[in-house]
């Protein structure tokens, strides 16, 4: 289990990339032009009472005192409050959490679902009609934006055919469920795209290697020699390219939220900009980052996993 | 076989007629044409031949697993009264494996890196046979047994990576031989390996042979092994069978021409002359107590735990116009010696070279002794940069060091192109446009331009086929003496030392176990390791008596040691005559 150690010490090793993270979603909120004192009390306000709220919320003092004031309410938990929905931005974030999880794992899941068959498909008629249909399939995946495709399923499965929702969340988990298939479909189609087309690449250089050589040799089925030899060959790389992959996603569902109001963190950030609630944008970038994190960490894990040779 | 003890004559268990290997849709020479042979129940088949002489080709073919863009377009392929290449995909499965097996030159590419070698044998297995589970790992393990592997339980459960090369040739031998096939076709099956490893798994490839009774077809390019392992002999050359006949009467009286080259290129042990006699003057390298160690980190706070101790106390110079060969196997520290010299690795000791001390200089000075010392390597298609025009590259040195205009640099480069015996008029072609041969000619060109003391070759002619690597040897030789250089020939290969050395150091384990003239080191072996070496090298020759079997050598020992610890270091005692040995230790008497 020694190859399973890093697990321990890894996190130690984010210390300082969470510092990076911090100091960046700092630095950039301060940099939205406006004084926040000023969008707090309203452009009637009197300059003793700006004044007073500055002092208040010790924005007078140096960048770097304000700075070790957030990291200090950040480790008590605090990220401050939300001038719009006046409550804590912490509990907020967690109010609103669930449905954009929700929404990554649907989309991820729909991926690999409609991604692996592809793949296979392709790789193993080469040249031929399904293998064509899946490159030209994936190349309009990667080429629709998502708002666009959001859209046209909207169009097609809830206004022409009336199967799904339109819009919204819903209450309980089966609800919740049906009502996460369009805005997951439209994820799922992008990344599935990506995710052929290396499985495909992959699987075909398997296809021809001298393990699949030695394995027929040895008087393998194709379908062994395929799912057994090439597969798991073909996975290893394209688990990074996931982690990648859903580290972007999660920037991602900000529009996909939108298009299907889902009262997600993507549709917080989006709202929280648009009010210039500060405190909220800061809160969602900073999770959003250290989701990131996590996802490679995990992805290492997967690597290790799937992979004897890898050391971390 | 089975028909062959019915019926008392030998009938053959394949039989090969016309078989022709052209590309799909091509209309190219065929890539094997109208090849015709039999197999003998119990006998070794050798198919010889030099790279693309379509060899490996036939072993597909008769597999029916040529590439998709090739196809077999006639003949027969006969076994157990059928035509393979008529037979269905269903069919023809049974047969792969079961019937016929097939091993592969690279273990480490035809192993499946994610399964455990237990779960592959009982997949082989599976394929063929209905057995319980407990049953196949059972006839696994016993199959890993045969195989003459070190602890085969705990091996069930490893991964590929975690065993030596030669231990997963073994697996594959364990693997083809698993379901007692009646053919077993080789394919170049020792070409990876290290030559005292290669003595191991011919070894048992043979007695393996003689228990089951399996007929062997051998393919290789490697004459010493033909003539160990053959009972028959095919030579094929571009597609086409040269000739075929008895290992005797091949080796003896080869009727083509083409074999009688072939068999002349061959370097032979015993048959190096007598080194020429180097007159005394500075030598142009002198290294020192030089070790070379890389530090390996773990832990929380990635602390030096332990070291590789790569190269541990070298000694040793050449002189100006000598060969100096540094012999070994992979991982005894040859290569990182040369990198060491050249600098890109840090090293600790003297390395003195053109009289000047390596460590001593700064940038400029680093940069000047290149001009003295010059690199050839293994692999001269890496080694070339395949976006550049070959006369470029060979005049990129003189550019780089800034000498002369650039009219006289491409006269000098016309020159060096006269030298290498490359014609001019192909300095605007690119790399991949050349031969194997041609492209380490024109690496050496390139190593030539800055007019070197010393040329270091580190495997320069391992990846050519034997008449290219006779001819390349007879280049390096041959400047050698028009220009007064001199080399540091690293090499695993014993007979192409024998051949081309003035002196040889053998290293074991990152140290020189035995250093001295040619004759010395192979008329008068002292240390066993050298011994074990030159015994180790298949000698082109039937009738050659092998030594008897050699002692495993099992694992050579690691040279990975904890901190503070180091190996044992071996001091060279002269026994006369320059002829320097390592005093025995505990350690290499054990290993060798």
């Amino acid at each position: 289990m020694h190859r399973y150690r890093f697990v321990l010490f890894r996190p130690l090793q984010f210390l300082p990339v969470l510092f990076g993270i911090s100091v960046i979603t700092f630095v950039l909120v301060r940099l939205i032009p406006g004084d926040p004192a000023r969008i707090l009390l309203g452009t009637r306000a009197t300059p003793a009472a700006i004044a007073n709220i500055r002092a208040q919320y010790g924005l007078d003092d140096p960048i770097w005192v304000q700075y070790l004031y957030f990291i200090k309410n950040l480790l008590a938990g605090e990220m401050g409050r939300s001038t719009l929905y006046k409550i804590d931005v912490l509990r907020l974030i967690g109010t609103r959490i669930e449905p954009t999880l929700a929404l990554v794992g649907m989309g991820v899941l729909l991926a690999l679902i409609i991604a692996l068959p592809c793949a296979a498909l392709s790789a193993r008629r080469q040249g031929r009609i399904a293998d064509h249909a899946v490159r030209l399939a994936s190349t309009a995946g990667i080429g629709f934006p998502s708002f666009w495709l959001g859209a046209m399923l909207i169009l097609l499965f809830s206004v022409r055919l009336g199967w799904l929702p339109v819009s919204g969340y819903g209450q309980g988990f089966a609800d919740k469920l049906v009502h996460l298939v369009l805005p997951g479909l439209t994820i799922a189609l992008s990344l599935s795209a990506v995710l052929t087309r290396s499985l495909r690449a992959g699987m075909i250089a398997g296809l021809q290697s001298d393990i699949a050589t030695a394995a027929r040799a040895r008087g393998l089925p194709e379908s062994a020699v395929f799912w057994h030899h090439v597969v798991p060959n073909a996975l290893l790389p394209t688990v990074n390219l996931l982690a990648v992959n859903i580290g972007w996603l999660i920037g991602g569902t900000v529009v996909v939220e939108s298009v299907f109001a889902l009262p997600g963190l993507g549709q917080l950030m989006v709202r929280g900009i648009f009010t210039r609630d500060y405190m909220v944008v800061q809160g969602v970038a900073l999770t959003f980052a250290c989701a990131t994190v996590l996802i490679n960490f995990l992805a290492d894990i997967v690597t290790v996993a799937l992979d004897p040779r890898v050391e971390l | 076989m089975i028909s062959a003890a019915q019926t008392g004559v030998p009938a053959p268990v394949l039989s090969v007629r016309g078989l022709t290997v052209s590309v799909r849709n091509g209309d190219g020479p065929a890539l094997v044409r109208d090849l015709s042979f039999d197999l003998a129940p119990g006998e070794t088949l050798a198919i010889a031949g030099e790279s693309g002489s379509g060899k490996s080709l036939t072993s597909l073919a008769i597999m029916g697993l040529l590439p998709s863009a090739l196809r077999s377009e006639g003949g027969q392929v006969r076994f157990d009264g059928r035509d393979l290449l008529t037979l269905p995909e269903s069919a023809l499965r049974d047969i792969r494996g079961g019937r016929i097996a097939m091993i592969f030159q690279e273990p480490m590419t035809s192993l499946n890196p994610v399964m455990t070698i237990g779960a592959q044998l009982v997949e082989a297995l599976d394929a063929h046979e209905t057995v319980s589970r407990s049953k196949a790992r059972a006839r696994a393990l016993t199959a890993l047994v045969a195989v003459r592997i070190s602890q085969p339980e705990r091996r069930m459960g490893q991964y590929p990576h975690e065993l030596s090369g030669g231990m997963r040739q073994r697996v594959m031998i364990a693997m083809a031989l698993l379901l007692r096939p009646a053919v077993l076709i080789c394919d170049e099956p020792t070409t990876a390996l290290d030559v005292t490893v290669q003595r191991e798994v011919l070894d048992l490839l043979r007695d393996l042979q003689r228990e089951t009774g399996t007929a062997l077809i051998l393919i290789t390019h490697d004459m010493g092994v033909v003539a160990e392992m053959a009972d028959r002999v095919l030579v094929m050359r571009a597609g086409q069978m040269v000739e075929q006949g008895h290992v005797r009467q091949i080796f003896s009286t080869p009727a083509a021409d083409y074999t009688r080259e072939l068999l002349a290129a061959v370097p032979r042990m015993g048959k190096g002359c007598g080194a020429r006699p180097v007159p005394a003057s500075a030598p142009v390298a002198v290294l020192r107590d030089v070790s070379v160690r890389f530090d390996i980190r773990s832990g929380l706070t990635r602390r030096v735990t332990h070291r590789v101790h790569a190269v541990e106390s070298v000694s040793f110079q050449i002189l100006p116009g000598e060969t100096f060969a540094l012999v070994g196997e992979s991982g005894c520290g040859k290569s990182t010696i040369a990198k060491a010299m050249v600098g890109l690795v840090q090293h600790d000791g003297r390395i003195e070279l053109a009289g000047r001390l390596r460590g001593s200089l700064d940038a400029q000075g680093r940069k000047a002794l290149c001009r003295d010392v010059q690199m050839v390597f293994q692999d001269p298609m890496a080694a070339l940069d395949p976006r550049m025009r070959v006369g470029d590259l060979v005049a990129e040195p003189l550019q780089i060091h800034a000498i002369g205009t650039p009219a006289e640099r491409r006269a000098r480069m016309f020159e060096l192109f006269d030298l290498v015996g490359l014609p001019r008029d192909s300095a605007e072609r690119y790399p991949h446009e050349f031969s194997g041969g041609q492209r380490q000619r024109i690496c050496i060109a390139r190593a030539l331009a800055l007019r070197p003391r010393l040329i270091i070759c580190d495997e320069s002619a391992s990846a050519l086929d034997v008449s290219v690597q006779a001819r390349v040897l007879a280049l390096l030789d041959e400047l050698k003496r028009d220009l007064g250089i001199a080399y540091l020939f690293i090499s695993h290969d014993m007979a192409v030392v024998e051949n081309i050395a003035d002196r040889v150091a053998v290293m074991y384990l990152g140290q020189v176990v035995e250093m001295g003239c040619r004759a010395q080191i192979f008329g008068n072996p002292q240390h066993p390791y050298t011994r074990r070496l030159i015994e180790a090298v298949p000698a082109p020759d039937p009738d050659h008596l092998r030594p008897a079997h050699l002692r495993p050598a099992g694992e050579v020992p690691s040279p990975i040691h904890p901190l503070g610890a180091g190996p044992v270091r071996m001091e060279l005692r002269d026994i006369g005559g320059g002829h320097l040995v390592a005093l025995p230790s505990s350690t290499m008497e054990s290993a060798a």
